[in-house]
């Protein structure tokens, strides 16, 4: 091997123990907790606690509510404003890029401020309130990804001809953006539907300061608590995250027109291992 | 009032007037042609006939129903993309059976009215198939079928085969007049291909910056153009400057042209004479009394066609000869005497819009 080579190869190789190393650490001392041995003991007291169950659905309910909501905002919204306002599009890409700036405990204590239990908006008055206003956060939170996607999926098909093409047919602008767009962005809606998953799952400022059980503050919990639970709960936060990314990596290779509704598991795996 | 009538219709966006006082009545199956170069405003007439742009100022009328203001979606028109837009996500049936099922017919009426429709468009076949599965000229005759299937009262075509390689095109174009046939629709034809407009057209509406410049059948378009622009646009057209004499001759460079009727203007004023190629001949007939001396400064040989690049005072003079095995076109350079009948020689309108002289 050459000088000139050596020198690529040895910053690969820096880089990717940078990555990996902690990742392999984790995943050692998470298999360590049982002296002497090595077992997957941490991860049965992790699945064994209840509280880790329903934490974590209750994080992925929340993260499910906020995929269905965002994508209800963000879809006609992009739609909207790719066929009657396209001089306004960069406004509304800067206004959901804020989400980026703009820190989460900042959100949360603007929420507080407006909508605590005597304010005229007491959605943190009651539990279902605190988890509705919880879920518009994570929209806000989500907001730079799943428009970005939406909006390059939009990006792909002409909407303005299918629009005036399903007009001319005589379907009215909701019938347009179900029948039509939508299905035709749907790989565009599935992936900003992952980071959205991913965002969710781990997050922790806002649960934490509406006092919501989520997996994030039971992630912190456990962390200054424990010792070797926390290290089998990072590793399996990092397995469903890399989880949704290949899912993500799947859906977003399939070109628009090309994706049906029928597709088996089978099919997506076989695509996945070309 | 004609089936279609469209009235006065103007379209300004911002400061630019898009299309000027537009006036045409389209009768029932008629079949009309939006002719013009690029810019000139045919496509936005037609999307005000869709209902995707308003009129600034005029009304549209479709079977005795003002759709001025009508949404696109209540005006029951079909209308075909020079992009296709097939929906992506549906198969070929369903894109037919699209404004069925939009329009709420029940299912036992839409099956077989998409069977009915992927027959008349030869394609029964691909019915399955998706749009990305197939050729240009499918999807575009799948777009035909899915704008023709809710029976609209008005066809609109956008440049549909200009998209499309020259063989389909040419295909294409002779079946969609044929199905135009077959179903008596009416329908409004944009392009920018005058041999196209020629060859399918009951009516062609040639247009300039916004304003209909003449509207006519294709024969008369062809052999009667009223204005220099519209002899410019459709075919290949020689023009020679003159001078008016007296009586219905025209003086070019000392010659004198006859035309069949005196031109407009008074004796002494400029006139442009225009010629079609293949009325010129380099043999004299009892009809071909106008000569003028050329030289031969290029031959061009088309096989059925030899074009000559002809030299005149005055100007340069295109003429169509058939070839015959026996005689050889004139060499370059070679003089040569050059005849037509005053019948096919006309003077344009004076002040019509300039077009580009197209003796080149």
């Amino acid at each position: 091997m050459t000088n000139s080579r050596l020198v690529p190869f040895a910053i690969v190789a820096v880089g990717a123990l940078y990555f990996f190393l902690p990742l392999v650490a984790t995943f050692e001392f998470s298999l360590s907790m049982l002296r002497g041995i090595w077992s997957f003991e941490a991860y049965r007291v992790v699945f064994d606690d209840p509280r880790f169950r329903e934490t974590f659905v209750f994080s992925v309910v929340a993260a499910l509510a906020t995929i269905v909501l965002g994508a209800l905002l963000v879809v006609p919204t992009a739609y909207w404003v790719r066929l009657k306002f396209p001089r306004l599009r960069p406004l509304v890409e800067f206004i959901t890029l804020l989400p980026l700036v703009i820190p989460p405990i900042v959100l949360v204590f603007g929420y507080l401020r407006l909508y605590n239990s005597s304010s005229f908006l007491p959605f943190t008055g009651s539990a279902l309130g605190t988890n509705i206003l919880l879920v518009f956060g994570y929209v806000i939170l989500s907001l730079p990804y799943m428009f970005r996607a939406v909006d390059t999926g939009m990006a792909a098909i002409d909407i303005r001809t299918l629009t005036e093409a399903a007009e001319s047919l005589g379907a009215r602008r909701p019938t347009i953006l179900f029948k039509v767009i939508l299905p035709n962005v749907r790989a565009a809606v599935l992936s900003g539907a992952f980071l959205t998953f991913a965002i969710v799952i781990g997050e922790f400022v806002l649960a934490s300061l509406l006092n919501r059980p989520a997996f994030g503050p039971y992630l912190a919990l456990m962390g200054a608590n424990r010792a070797y639970e926390p290290a089998a709960l990072a590793v399996i936060a990092f397995a469903v995250t890399w989880a949704c990314m290949a899912l993500l990596q799947v859906v977003g290779s399939q070109a628009p027109g090309r994706s049906r509704s029928g597709r088996s598991l089978f099919k997506l795996g076989r695509r996945a291992a070309r | 009032m004609s089936f279609l009538q469209i009235s006065n219709v103007s379209k300004r966006f911002g400061v630019n007037t898009v299309v000027r006082d537009f006036d045409l009545g389209v009768e029932r199956g008629e079949f009309v042609s939006f002719l013009g170069p690029s810019g000139c405003g045919k496509t936005t007439m037609l999307r005000m006939i869709a209902g995707f742009e308003t009129p600034s100022a005029g009304n549209i009328v479709i079977d005795g129903e003002d759709v001025t203001d009508t949404r696109p979606n209540r005006r029951r028109i079909g209308m075909v993309f020079q992009a296709y837009a097939l929906f992506p996500n549906l198969s070929v049936a369903d894109n037919v059976a699209f404004g069925l099922k939009v329009a709420g017919r029940p299912k036992s009426e839409i099956e077989p009215r998409v069977a009915e429709m992927l027959a008349l468009i030869k394609l029964p076949h691909l019915a399955e198939r998706y749009p990305y599965q197939l050729s240009g000229g499918q999807q575009q005759r799948v777009a035909l079928a899915r704008a023709l299937a809710p029976s609209p009262r008005v066809l609109l075509l956008d440049e549909p085969l200009s998209a499309l390689d020259a063989q389909i095109r040419l295909s294409l174009r002779e079946e969609i007049r044929a199905l135009q046939r077959e179903l008596g629709i009416t329908t409004i034809f944009v392009t920018h291909d005058q041999e196209e407009a020629l060859s399918i057209s009951d009516r062609i509406v040639v247009m300039s910056d916004g304003r209909i410049e003449q509207c006519g059948a294709p024969f008369e378009i062809y052999n009667r153009p009223t204005s220099r622009f519209v002899a410019s646009f459709v075919g290949t057209l020689s023009l020679l400057d003159g001078v008016r004499e007296s009586g219905s001759t025209v003086a070019v460079n000392g010659t004198s042209v006859t035309l069949a009727e005196p031109p407009q203007g008074a004796t002494g004023a400029p006139v442009t004479l225009a010629l079609r190629p293949e009325a010129v001949k380099l043999e004299p007939s009892p009809e071909r009394i106008n000569r003028l001396s050329a030289r031969v400064e290029d031959t061009q040989f088309l096989g059925s066609v030899v074009r000559l690049k002809l030299s005149v005072a005055g100007g340069i003079i295109l003429a169509d000869t058939f070839n015959r095995p026996t005689a050889p076109p004139p060499l370059r350079g070679a003089l040569v005497d050059l005849y037509f009948s005053p019948s096919d020689v006309f003077a344009l309108k004076p002040g019509a819009a300039p077009g580009p002289a197209t003796a080149a």
